[in-house]
């Protein structure tokens, strides 16, 4: 088990954002981390990527605790966050050589790196723009290319594909498969777009309020719950009320309206 | 080493892209140089002081030294709201390695913003005693900005808030620079203001910089430059352990 999650809590002043929280990723996997709105999914990928301390529980990356030994736990996982990681100020090629140095990639590899996968996100004719003449889609690119500029031995995607259409995302998709199937790379990602759990997840974990709600593959899902897709079984799982998401935690973090309007 | 030097690079070229901010920063300074120096002047050589806008204009490149440097923390504060801070605090580097880079960025663009005003000053007339010495002012300016951006870096590591670090900011650098001596003379303080000005890190700034450009130290050289260079291992070392503690 590359992932083991046990009794994972986090609380912020007032609010129980992860309660109790248990699950296992294997080695290889790709995970898809369904929820609604404020059920704690973010939360859970801060606490796995050393960004939060939990309140409560044990967490085990790659061997390692990311509370006690937070740089061996840097070293084996690689993100795109939900939100925008970039420098408005430089040009997506300055941000892409940032990553590139603070990674360690090797000086040789660095410039083809960056091209090909600029090139790959179609932004290669833009590489010497700034970034805040960019649009919210290209931005997610960019926050996609550098994400995968290094090859980690987890990489966690929060909403990785919000807001870009439906070419650019299977195009992305497909790209995340190749590096799971050649290099074994264990894949964690979280998005609302339940078909893309459906086509490319090995398994799914459906949180709620905090704690988990299901967990399975989505064929698995699907046969439990009676539904033909996965997106009906989603919300046979967590019912159909609308959430309010607590804007009070962390809010500094999500500027409104930086990316778009997105939400978590 | 490299990922000091990128991360310095950084702020070095976010400072030469954004002209406004060269340009803005610079007003100030200028209107010091020019509204104290030619209206001050006459009062301070009469009451035998010589020639005032020599004692200024060291006391004018600390000022805009000094405040370049600490609301460079500014960006950190920046950094969070715009995301850029959990890109390096995820990555696989020492938070001791980003704060240097960081930080000796900040302080490279207050050597710079410095520089601007030590020409600006010549053209309204300031004149260096010796050339060779002025270049040991160089090294004053570094401690000064490097300190400061230190001191900058730490407090905007406990903060969250744009608006309340320029607050607590302004509250805590204004007294440190009117108390240093870089607009009146040191001799004849009351005795509890001297101390304040003696225990004020900047006033061995100011003194450097005014001994190494003008030959008007007030301290030795030396001792400007040990009690300088001590003050800034004491905030290095703050600021690592303050940064170090910032959680995403």
């Amino acid at each position: 088990m590359i992932i083991k999650v046990n009794k994972l809590t986090k609380k912020f002043k007032d609010l129980t954002a992860v309660s109790d929280l248990s699950f296992e990723v294997e080695e290889g996997e790709i995970l898809a981390f369904l929820g609604p709105n404020g059920a704690g999914k973010t939360t859970t990928i801060k606490m796995l990527t050393t960004v939060l301390d939990p309140t409560d529980g044990k967490i085990e990356l790659n061997g390692y605790d990311p509370m006690t030994q937070k740089d061996m736990v840097r070293h084996s996982f690689g993100i795109v966050f939900q939100d925008s990681s970039v420098d408005d100020d430089l040009t997506a090629y300055e941000n892409m050589m940032i990553h590139a140095v603070l990674y360690g990639l090797k000086k040789t590899e660095r410039e083809m790196k960056i091209r090909n996968l600029l090139e790959f996100v179609e932004l290669w004719d833009r590489r010497g723009k700034l970034v805040k003449t960019f649009s919210g889609g290209m931005k997610r690119r960019l926050e996609i290319a550098k994400g995968l500029l290094h090859h980690p031995k987890i990489l966690f995607l929060d909403e990785p594909t919000q807001g870009l259409d439906p070419q650019t995302r299977s195009h992305i998709w497909e790209y995340i498969k190749k590096m799971n199937e050649e290099e074994k790379m264990t894949v964690f990602f979280t998005t609302h777009y339940i078909e893309e759990a459906d086509r490319v997840a090995h398994r799914v974990v459906v949180v709620d309020h905090g704690q988990i709600a299901a967990v399975g593959t989505p064929a698995e899902l699907k046969a439990q719950t009676g539904k033909d897709n996965l997106e009906d079984a989603f919300i046979a799982l967590t019912g159909r009320t609308i959430r309010e998401e607590s804007a009070s935690q962390n809010s500094f973090m999500r500027p409104p309206g930086r990316m778009g309007g997105r939400r978590r | 080493m490299e990922i000091i030097y990128i991360l310095w690079l950084r702020q070095v070229k976010r400072y030469l892209r954004s002209k406004t901010r060269i340009i803005g920063s610079l007003g100030q300074p200028l209107l010091f140089m020019v509204a104290f120096g030619f209206g001050f002047g006459p009062i301070y050589s009469k009451a035998g002081g010589g020639d005032y806008l020599e004692f200024l204009v060291p006391g004018v490149i600390a000022m805009s030294i000094l405040f370049t440097a600490t609301f460079s923390g500014l960006e950190i504060i920046w950094d969070r709201q715009f995301g850029f801070l959990k890109e390096m605090l995820v990555a696989p580097v020492s938070r001791l390695q980003i704060m240097f880079g960081r930080s000796l960025g900040g302080a490279t663009v207050a050597v710079i913003q410095g520089l601007i005003v030590f020409i600006l000053s010549l053209f309204v007339g300031f004149q260096v005693s010796n050339w060779w010495l002025a270049l040991a002012a160089l090294a004053f300016m570094f401690l000064v900005a490097f300190l400061f951006t230190l001191f900058g870096t730490g407090i905007a590591s406990l903060m969250k808030d744009a608006q309340g670090f320029q607050l607590i900011v302004n509250f805590l650098i204004m007294p440190l620079f009117f108390l240093s001596g870089a607009f009146f003379p040191l001799e004849g303080l009351p005795r509890a203001l001297a101390v304040v000005v003696r225990a004020n890190p900047l006033s061995y700034g100011v003194d450097g910089l005014r001994g190494t450009l003008v030959g008007l130290a007030q301290f030795s050289l030396l001792t400007d430059f040990t009690i300088l260079f001590l003050a800034v291992i004491f905030l290095l070392v703050a600021a690592s352990y303050l940064f170090s503690k910032i959680e995403a």
